[in-house]
């Protein structure tokens, strides 16, 4: 094996664009390995630990765009490292844009713009914010890792000027009908929603398109608005605008538990909210709203999706009423096959939300998982990538994606993953979510169901039989197609369950019954 | 609320678009109006230096 390097000063392009061409570059025939990034030092040192000479990047800037490849002989190195410009170069899909050099220039094309969508690295980030605000632009922050101290002085400087900033870590919204960052295709209608995270909105806001209303604005904070130190300066912002919007008659609020000031904060904002709200608070103690309050509190999304449809029509749909019957013959059906070893459930979560709420599902079936990135009370399993007994995996975190790509647009992670769960005897069950809709893959399901078929098959020949059981989050208008989505996972002999939360009860239901047949 | 953040949910978005291309390409997808900022670190790199201004400024 051979490896090789090439630094292009002065180039910038962003890392999704990055990551797709290295993507193309690591299918070619004897490349065994290509990363294609900016010469941040956290990339220079994932390059020195992956066996590429410190010397060869000391040189290299944030600014500078280095390839680094594994090739297993010395010209698929050469012809691939030379070629760089017409990687690049061929990158399909690209729109004809007006492209611009900066903000100002930005406004000079487009004096009535009202909207700054950021995702530049997380250390430019506030300073593009604040340029935006200055210029009195609402801002969607998607940037990570900004400064809390930052992002209190840009949602306070925003708050003053009566805009909002969505972020940072802000992955979702819909505004005007129209989704921002990764979102979903939904009808417009009489909801409106308020969201820390961005699966959650996505959730959320497909369940309420799937049985047949519509999101008025999906409106996203940013995973520290609800924390004491930001102090929900954003949601009250987007509480307001909600209130006021002549579109939205019921509002919900999605977030994990607020801090206890920032929770003091917001209640007697939404007492006094002249139309219903519903309060979902992951991961929250069991417990209803306080009596003679004037919002209704649930701990799961497909519970706050229900209420918010049920303020509007009076019923709930068939979508959050499982029929019990049919559940039974399906728990029954995929016991059925198993050997005695098959115990354990695992998870593995593109959708970091979701693998937060499935940990809240488990805790309320008495049964304690195993997490990188454990709720109160679950274990946090010491390596990450080794999962034991009961374990429900973020396969988005930190720990996975510096360097590669997120589950959500790439699968490669999740199916090596897949792979190697499905060698260890003691697992009977598989837990995916897919997350359909703008900017997520292109064909989420097709990218795993060949490896869902393969390991079914080698736990098969081993005399036991593979569970998995999988929820699709995504609409019919979504460019993936959630019904396509859902027949090929069907396909494979994939229980598909209407929500997130609902896969996760499933799973629990399964390894409930393992427990009784042991 | 503000004018700016009411326009914004009457109306939609039009929106300026800084960093990852795709967000764009999906809002012009979507109908809405979209410029994109062909955005590029500042040459020396120096982001403590480029906070430090920001706030002085």
């Amino acid at each position: 094996m051979c490896r090789g390097i090439v630094v292009r000063k002065n180039e910038y392009h962003d890392s999704v664009f990055l990551m797709r061409v290295a993507r193309r570059i690591s299918e070619q025939e004897n490349i065994d390995q290509a990363a294609l990034f900016m010469g941040t030092e956290k990339n220079k040192g994932i390059l020195i630990e992956l066996g590429y000479p410190a010397r060869e990047l000391e040189a290299v800037t944030p600014s500078d765009l280095i390839l680094a490849v594994k090739a297993r002989d010395e010209k698929s190195l050469n012809d691939v490292l030379v070629n760089l410009e017409g990687w690049l170069r061929a990158e399909p899909g690209r729109t004809d844009l007006p492209a611009v050099r900066d903000m100002g220039e930005a406004l000079s094309r487009q004096p009535l713009a009202n909207l700054a969508v950021i995702s530049v690295p997380g250390a430019y980030a506030a300073s593009e914010a604040q340029k935006a605000l200055e210029r009195g632009l609402n801002v969607f922050l998607f940037s990570d890792n900004v400064p809390v101290e930052r992002e209190i002085f840009l949602k306070r400087y925003a708050s003053e000027r009566g805009l909002i900033v969505m972020g940072p870590d802000c992955g979702t919204a819909i505004i005007g009908g129209i989704g921002v960052g990764f979102a979903n295709k939904v009808r417009r209608g009489p909801i409106g929603v308020i969201g820390a995270s961005g699966t959650g909105l996505q959730e959320f806001t497909t369940l309420v398109h799937r049985a047949g209303s519509g999101i008025s604005q999906a409106i996203g904070t940013g995973s520290r608005d609800l924390s004491d130190d930001v102090g929900v300066i954003s949601t009250l912002a987007a509480l307001d605008a909600l209130a006021a919007d002549p579109l939205t008659n019921t509002i919900a609020i999605i977030s994990k538990p607020p801090g206890p000031q920032a929770l003091a904060t917001l209640i007697p904002r939404i007492q006094k909210c002249p139309k219903p709200v519903i309060v979902c608070f992951l991961g929250a103690k069991k417990e209803p709203a306080p009596a003679g309050s004037a919002y209704q509190k649930v701990r799961t999304l497909d519970e706050a999706a229900a209420l918010a449809l049920q303020s509007i029509t009076g019923h709930l749909p068939p979508l959050f009423g499982p029929d019990d019957t049919r559940l039974k013959a399906l728990v029954s059906g995929e016991r059925e096959g198993m050997n005695p070893r098959q115990r354990y459930v695992r998870g593995l979560f593109a959708g970091g939300t979701f693998c937060y709420q499935a940990q809240q599902v488990f805790m309320d079936a008495g049964l304690v998982a195993y997490s990188n990135a454990p709720i109160a009370g679950n274990h946090k399993l010491s390596d990450g990538s080794m999962s034991r007994e009961h374990s429900l995996i973020d396969m988005g975190a930190d720990e996975f994606t510096v360097g590669r790509p997120h589950p959500m647009i790439d699968s490669r992670l999740r199916r090596e993953r897949l792979f190697a769960e499905a060698k260890d005897p003691e697992v009977a069950v598989l837990l995916l979510d897919f997350l359909l809709g703008f900017n997520a893959s292109a064909d989420p399901v097709g990218e795993l169901a060949p490896a869902i078929a393969e390991v079914k098959g080698e736990v098969k020949k081993r005399g036991g039989y593979l569970s998995v059981v999988a929820s699709v989050c995504g609409t019919a208008e979504d460019p993936q197609g959630l019904d396509g989505q859902i027949a090929r996972l069907e396909g494979e002999g994939v229980v598909v369950l209407p929500s997130s939360a609902q896969a996760a009860r499933f799973a629990t239901l399964l390894a409930a019954h393992i427990r009784r047949r042991c | 609320m503000s004018d700016r953040l009411k326009e914004l949910l009457e109306r939609g978005p039009k929106a300026i678009n800084i960093g990852v291309q795709d967000f764009a390409d999906s809002l012009k997808a979507q109908g809405a109006e979209v410029v994109q900022v062909n955005w590029a670190p500042p040459a020396e790199g120096d982001v403590e230096m480029m906070a430090l201004l920001d706030e002085l400024l």
